[in-house]
């Protein structure tokens, strides 16, 4: 299979959001046992929006702006149950034109 | 809002609508919640819709539904990174008689279902998360507390129709956290095309439709399979794995997908197409063994919160509709009998689900995920090798095609060996038969 160059910036490019500023939905307990304690980081490359990105120091940071809400991080979290995820409040998140 | 209902069902996709709608009809005080700003706007389906469930719901659903094309052809493609080896079923008898499946574009579907929700009188808010069930003394669920203001209702019975991650179920302890073997990733893209372009790239008339089912190495060696369907001037692409699959396999879901799209007996299809939008969603498959407890002092639970999907057929949201009204018409006939919405009467629901084909499917591949997670091969070797040997038989050299078999039979022999191979065929008949 060959390897096709894609920016998932692209992709989320084309969808509809109603970002509830300063409310992430989901988010990382403790920011230390990313860094510290998982040792494989799947969210880095589970994430279907690029939602989570590998820091220099180690670390892991989640920006949610872009979340398609469809729950892979908390279920591949499993061993560390670190990802606090909620729904968005009521009409924020992404907006589904076609779904 | 203080008002008290027979029923709330939170949710608006086809369970939650095909519940809502059922109970409305029946006469009861209905409630349901959506947490997105138009019911669709929060749902995600291939999509496919099977007649059969809708038309127990809404007999004439064909007038005024939004529908885009009904299916003549159906072809199962199994690929490796150059070529694909496939079938085709396409008959004039599909279009004898009402259609019996739809691609149909969920935003808009679910508006129109939940538009026949409210006609039947059912009061529908959205833009509105329910936080938590509401549970008296004994634990009996009494109602739900939403993310608005004095956001407490009360009800009879509330239905979860809430959808695959089941939060409100998990947070309540009626069910634990999805494994990631339990549930597959899926990714698509909606493609613009013109109609008349997807009519003659896909061989077919103005309200004819094709859905190509994918499997093999565009899943790159993970546990999952690919799709492509034609709605009336879009197409939709996706490929969807295992959860277990994505976290050891390391490869980002959108880097699959657009592998995917670039294969090349794939790219040619999309070609000049315009994309408008990018889906992620999750989808139950573990089947059988791990449908939850579905019904409890004062709640059901229905279509993707109780799992409920027949990943071999890939059939999901006719299981949702049949589950949904199910549990409605259980309900109803509970109350009328003035019966409390205890447990002991709410399995009612699950003993009716059981004699359905809901749960008859799900039973008779139930050892299907278990045989598939030990042979990833099947999605690797075996798409290789068929490729293989086709095109060994095709391609014509001087060889006898006596030596070309044996060559074949040598390859099977070297990748998998006699047992192996047996073993593999044995293991899939017994989970499929």
């Amino acid at each position: 299979m060959t390897t096709t160059q894609v920016k998932i910036e692209e992709k989320l490019f084309q969808n509809r959001y109603r970002v509830d500023e300063g409310r992430p939905h989901v988010s990382l307990r403790k920011a230390e046992v990313c860094r510290d304690e998982c040792t494989d980081k799947v969210c880095t490359h589970c994430c279907p929006a690029g939602c989570y990105t590998l820091d220099a120091d180690g670390g892991v940071t989640l920006t949610t702006d872009g979340c398609l809400e469809c729950g892979t991080c908390r279920i591949i979290c499993s061993d560390h149950q670190n990802v606090e995820w909620w729904y968005p409040r009521g009409g924020y998140g992404i907006l589904f034109k076609f779904g | 809002m203080s008002e008290y209902f027979d029923a709330i069902v939170v949710g608006a996709g086809p369970a939650g609508n095909a519940a809502a709608y059922t109970l409305a009809k029946g006469g009861l005080s209905v409630l349901q919640i959506e947490r997105g700003e138009t019911p669709g706007s929060k749902n995600v389906q291939g999509a496919i819709l099977y007649s059969d469930a809708l038309e127990r719901i809404i007999p004439d659903f064909r007038e005024d539904a939004p529908l885009e094309r009904p299916i003549l052809e159906q072809r199962l493609w199994v690929l490796d990174d150059a070529s694909y080896i496939g079938s085709t079923y396409r008959s004039e008898e599909f279009k004898k008689g009402p259609p019996n499946r739809y691609t149909i574009i969920r935003a808009e579907f679910d508006r129109w279902f939940s538009s026949k929700v409210q006609e039947a009188g059912a009061l529908v808010i959205c833009e509105t998360t329910v936080t938590q069930l509401l549970r008296d003394p004994a634990g009996k669920v009494v109602g739900v507390r939403t993310d608005r203001t004095d956001g407490d209702i009360h009800a009879d019975v509330v239905v979860l129709a809430d959808g695959v991650n089941s939060l409100l179920a998990q947070r309540a302890g009626f069910h634990g956290e999805l494994q990631p073997k339990d549930v597959a990733l899926a990714v698509k893209e909606v493609l613009f095309l013109s109609p008349q372009v997807i009519e003659d790239r896909f061989n077919v008339g103005e309200d004819e439709g094709v859905v190509i089912e994918m499997m093999g190495k565009i899943t790159q060696g993970m546990i999952g399979t690919g799709f492509l369907y034609t709605n009336r001037e879009s197409l939709t692409i996706g490929v969807g794995c295992m959860v277990s699959s994505f976290k050891e396999g390391g490869i980002p879901p959108y880097q699959l997908l657009e592998d995917m799209k670039n294969h090349p007996a794939i790219r040619p299809l999309l070609r000049d197409s315009e994309a408008k939008e990018y889906a992620a969603h999750l989808i139950p498959e573990g089947g059988y063994k791990s449908v939850p407890q579905l019904y409890g002092d004062g709640w059901v639970m229905v279509g993707d919160a109780a799992g409920l999907v027949n990943a071999v057929h890939r059939e999901g949201s006719n299981l949702a509709m049949t589950s949904g009204r199910l549990a409605a018409e259980t309900i109803i006939e509970l109350k009328s009998e003035s019966c409390p919405m205890d447990a002991r009467y709410l399995t009612e629901y699950k003993r009716r689900l059981d004699g359905s084909f809901v749960m008859a499917d799900l039973k008779k591949y139930k050892d299907v995920p278990d045989t598939l997670h030990a042979r990833p091969q099947l999605f690797t070797t075996y798409p290789e090798l068929m490729s293989r040997a086709a095109m060994h038989m095709l391609h014509v050299d001087g060889t006898d095609k006596k030596s070309k078999q044996r060559q074949i039979f040598r390859e099977f022999r070297e990748q998998r060996g006699l047992l192996g191979a047996a073993s593999d065929a044995y293991k899939m008949w017994r989970a499929l038969r």
